[in-house]
Protein backbone atom coordinates (compact mmCIF):
# COMPACT_ATOMS: atom_id res chain seq x y z
CA UNK A 1 0.00 0.00 0.00
CA UNK A 2 1.17 3.75 -0.73
CA UNK A 3 0.56 7.16 -0.38
CA UNK A 4 -0.40 8.67 -3.95
CA UNK A 5 -2.71 11.22 -2.98
CA UNK A 6 -3.33 13.79 -0.12
CA UNK A 7 -6.49 16.32 -0.34
CA UNK A 8 -6.94 19.81 0.78
CA UNK A 9 -10.75 21.00 0.94
CA UNK A 10 -10.86 24.27 -0.96
CA UNK A 11 -13.87 26.66 -0.68
CA UNK A 12 -13.71 27.02 -4.16
CA UNK A 13 -11.54 24.88 -6.79
CA UNK A 14 -10.33 27.62 -9.39
CA UNK A 15 -8.76 29.90 -7.20
CA UNK A 16 -6.96 27.10 -5.06
CA UNK A 17 -5.52 25.89 -8.75
CA UNK A 18 -4.18 29.08 -9.16
CA UNK A 19 -2.99 29.73 -5.67
CA UNK A 20 -1.42 25.99 -5.63
CA UNK A 21 0.40 26.39 -9.45
CA UNK A 22 0.43 30.59 -9.70
CA UNK A 23 1.89 31.00 -5.74
CA UNK A 24 2.90 27.80 -4.26
CA UNK A 25 4.37 26.81 -7.50
CA UNK A 26 2.99 23.32 -7.92
CA UNK A 27 1.86 22.09 -11.45
CA UNK A 28 -0.90 19.98 -12.44
CA UNK A 29 -1.31 16.78 -12.30
CA UNK A 30 -5.06 15.51 -12.74
CA UNK A 31 -8.09 17.71 -13.98
CA UNK A 32 -10.87 15.45 -14.59
CA UNK A 33 -14.72 16.74 -14.55
CA UNK A 34 -16.83 14.89 -11.87
CA UNK A 35 -20.25 15.82 -12.11
CA UNK A 36 -21.52 19.27 -13.18
CA UNK A 37 -18.83 21.51 -11.51
CA UNK A 38 -16.51 19.36 -9.14
CA UNK A 39 -12.89 18.11 -10.80
CA UNK A 40 -10.83 15.90 -9.59
CA UNK A 41 -8.31 18.11 -9.56
CA UNK A 42 -4.26 17.40 -8.08
CA UNK A 43 -1.58 18.98 -8.14
CA UNK A 44 2.44 18.29 -7.80
CA UNK A 45 5.54 19.36 -6.82
CA UNK A 46 7.60 19.83 -10.39
CA UNK A 47 11.10 18.37 -8.06
CA UNK A 48 8.73 15.42 -7.23
CA UNK A 49 6.69 14.49 -10.38
CA UNK A 50 5.66 11.47 -9.62
CA UNK A 51 5.53 11.79 -5.87
CA UNK A 52 2.42 12.44 -3.80
CA UNK A 53 -0.14 14.68 -5.56
CA UNK A 54 -2.42 17.51 -3.62
CA UNK A 55 -6.30 16.92 -4.31
CA UNK A 56 -7.78 19.84 -4.42
CA UNK A 57 -11.33 18.62 -3.11
CA UNK A 58 -14.31 20.87 -3.16
CA UNK A 59 -15.89 21.29 0.59
CA UNK A 60 -19.31 21.16 -0.33
CA UNK A 61 -19.94 19.51 3.30
CA UNK A 62 -21.76 20.91 5.56
CA UNK A 63 -19.80 19.92 8.35
CA UNK A 64 -16.54 21.29 6.04
CA UNK A 65 -17.23 24.85 6.99
CA UNK A 66 -17.05 25.01 10.84
CA UNK A 67 -14.19 22.74 10.96
CA UNK A 68 -12.17 24.64 8.65
CA UNK A 69 -12.98 28.10 10.46
CA UNK A 70 -12.41 26.80 13.63
CA UNK A 71 -8.81 25.18 12.72
CA UNK A 72 -7.96 28.77 11.05
CA UNK A 73 -9.41 30.57 14.10
CA UNK A 74 -6.81 28.88 15.97
CA UNK A 75 -3.76 29.04 13.49
CA UNK A 76 -3.60 25.34 12.53
CA UNK A 77 -2.32 24.00 9.46
CA UNK A 78 -4.12 21.51 7.41
CA UNK A 79 -0.90 19.94 6.28
CA UNK A 80 2.68 20.62 5.39
CA UNK A 81 4.80 20.91 2.39
CA UNK A 82 8.86 20.26 2.57
CA UNK A 83 10.91 23.39 1.38
CA UNK A 84 14.86 23.35 1.56
CA UNK A 85 14.51 27.27 2.78
CA UNK A 86 11.70 28.30 4.76
CA UNK A 87 12.09 32.26 4.89
CA UNK A 88 13.73 32.22 1.28
CA UNK A 89 10.04 31.18 0.48
CA UNK A 90 8.77 33.02 3.34
CA UNK A 91 10.43 36.39 1.17
CA UNK A 92 9.22 34.63 -1.83
CA UNK A 93 5.58 34.26 -1.17
CA UNK A 94 5.58 37.28 0.61
CA UNK A 95 6.37 39.38 -2.28
CA UNK A 96 3.59 37.67 -4.14
CA UNK A 97 1.19 38.96 -1.41
CA UNK A 98 0.79 35.67 0.48
CA UNK A 99 -0.56 36.02 3.67
CA UNK A 100 1.21 34.58 6.61
CA UNK A 101 -0.11 33.86 10.06
CA UNK A 102 2.90 32.39 11.46
CA UNK A 103 6.57 33.92 10.74
CA UNK A 104 9.07 31.88 9.86
CA UNK A 105 10.41 29.85 13.36
CA UNK A 106 13.24 28.05 13.92
CA UNK A 107 12.74 24.98 16.50
CA UNK A 108 16.15 22.67 16.64
CA UNK A 109 15.70 20.08 13.78
CA UNK A 110 12.81 22.10 11.98
CA UNK A 111 12.05 25.57 10.62
CA UNK A 112 8.24 26.40 9.59
CA UNK A 113 6.18 28.79 8.81
CA UNK A 114 2.08 28.99 8.19
CA UNK A 115 0.45 30.58 5.31
CA UNK A 116 -3.62 31.04 4.14
CA UNK A 117 -4.01 29.25 0.72
CA UNK A 118 -6.93 31.50 0.23
CA UNK A 119 -9.31 28.76 -0.03
CA UNK A 120 -9.83 28.35 3.63
CA UNK A 121 -6.99 26.54 5.06
CA UNK A 122 -3.37 27.67 6.69
CA UNK A 123 -0.77 25.66 5.03
CA UNK A 124 2.64 24.64 6.98
CA UNK A 125 6.05 24.84 5.10
CA UNK A 126 8.53 23.27 6.91
CA UNK A 127 12.56 22.73 6.57
CA UNK A 128 14.80 20.50 7.84
CA UNK A 129 17.86 22.07 9.34
CA UNK A 130 20.77 20.16 9.20
CA UNK B 1 -9.84 38.71 43.19
CA UNK B 2 -8.55 42.24 42.69
CA UNK B 3 -6.61 43.15 40.02
CA UNK B 4 -3.16 42.92 41.43
CA UNK B 5 -4.02 39.38 42.63
CA UNK B 6 -5.23 38.02 38.93
CA UNK B 7 -1.73 39.53 37.93
CA UNK B 8 0.34 37.45 40.80
CA UNK B 9 -1.87 34.15 39.88
CA UNK B 10 -1.13 34.13 36.74
CA UNK B 11 2.69 34.63 37.03
CA UNK B 12 2.66 31.96 39.46
CA UNK B 13 2.50 29.11 37.21
CA UNK B 14 6.25 28.55 35.33
CA UNK B 15 3.70 27.43 32.44
CA UNK B 16 2.57 30.72 31.59
CA UNK B 17 5.50 32.61 32.28
CA UNK B 18 6.86 30.36 29.42
CA UNK B 19 3.45 31.91 27.54
CA UNK B 20 4.55 35.66 28.23
CA UNK B 21 8.44 34.70 27.33
CA UNK B 22 7.41 33.79 23.95
CA UNK B 23 5.40 36.05 23.51
CA UNK B 24 8.08 38.91 24.33
CA UNK B 25 10.53 37.08 21.71
CA UNK B 26 7.66 37.39 18.92
CA UNK B 27 4.39 39.68 19.61
CA UNK B 28 0.95 38.81 18.10
CA UNK B 29 0.95 34.76 17.74
CA UNK B 30 -2.10 32.52 16.81
CA UNK B 31 -3.18 29.74 19.73
CA UNK B 32 -0.75 26.87 17.49
CA UNK B 33 2.35 28.78 17.40
CA UNK B 34 1.77 29.18 21.00
CA UNK B 35 2.10 25.51 21.03
CA UNK B 36 4.27 24.89 18.97
CA UNK B 37 7.02 26.60 20.53
CA UNK B 38 5.73 25.53 23.88
CA UNK B 39 6.38 21.88 22.82
CA UNK B 40 9.27 22.43 20.45
CA UNK B 41 11.09 24.67 22.65
CA UNK B 42 10.84 23.74 26.01
CA UNK B 43 9.51 20.34 25.53
CA UNK B 44 5.56 20.84 27.78
CA UNK B 45 3.83 18.12 26.29
CA UNK B 46 0.12 20.31 27.05
CA UNK B 47 -2.97 20.04 25.26
CA UNK B 48 -3.94 22.61 23.58
CA UNK B 49 -6.96 23.23 25.61
CA UNK B 50 -5.07 23.07 28.70
CA UNK B 51 -2.59 25.96 27.21
CA UNK B 52 -5.88 27.94 25.89
CA UNK B 53 -6.96 27.85 29.31
CA UNK B 54 -3.72 28.98 30.81
CA UNK B 55 -3.94 31.44 27.64
CA UNK B 56 -7.37 32.71 29.40
CA UNK B 57 -6.02 33.21 32.78
CA UNK B 58 -3.46 35.61 31.59
CA UNK B 59 -5.84 37.49 29.41
CA UNK B 60 -7.94 37.82 32.98
CA UNK B 61 -5.37 39.35 34.51
CA UNK B 62 -4.42 41.66 31.58
CA UNK B 63 -1.55 40.64 30.71
CA UNK B 64 -2.61 38.98 27.25
CA UNK B 65 -4.68 40.45 25.15
CA UNK B 66 -6.58 38.75 22.44
CA UNK B 67 -6.70 40.10 18.77
CA UNK B 68 -9.68 39.41 16.10
CA UNK B 69 -8.08 39.86 12.91
CA UNK B 70 -10.55 38.92 9.96
CA UNK B 71 -10.78 34.98 10.37
CA UNK B 72 -7.47 35.09 12.33
CA UNK B 73 -7.00 34.99 16.12
CA UNK B 74 -3.69 36.89 17.48
CA UNK B 75 -2.41 36.55 20.70
CA UNK B 76 -0.32 40.00 22.25
CA UNK B 77 1.65 40.71 25.45
CA UNK B 78 0.60 43.43 27.25
CA UNK B 79 2.89 44.29 30.05
CA UNK B 80 0.84 47.18 31.91
CA UNK B 81 -0.29 45.47 34.64
CA UNK B 82 3.55 44.25 35.32
CA UNK B 83 4.37 48.10 35.49
CA UNK B 84 1.11 49.15 37.63
CA UNK B 85 2.66 46.54 39.76
CA UNK B 86 5.67 47.61 40.21
CA UNK B 87 5.44 51.22 40.38
CA UNK B 88 3.29 50.66 43.59
CA UNK B 89 6.01 49.73 45.29
CA UNK B 90 8.55 52.54 43.51
CA UNK B 91 6.59 55.19 44.18
CA UNK B 92 6.03 54.27 48.35
CA UNK B 93 10.13 53.69 48.07
CA UNK B 94 10.76 57.52 46.73
CA UNK B 95 7.77 58.88 49.47
CA UNK B 96 10.30 57.59 52.85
Amino acid sequence: MRVYVTSVLVDDQETAHRFYTEKLGFVTKNDIPMGDTDRWLTVVSPEDPDGCEVLLEPSGHPAAKPWKEALVNDGIPITSFQVDDVRGEFERLRGLGVRFTQEPLSMGPVTTAVLDDTCGNLIQIMQMNA
Amino acid sequence: MDDGAKVFKALADPTRRKILDELADRDGQTLFEICTRLTMKHQLGLSRQAISQHLEVLIGAGLVIGRREGRYKFHHLDSGPLERLTDRWRRTTKET
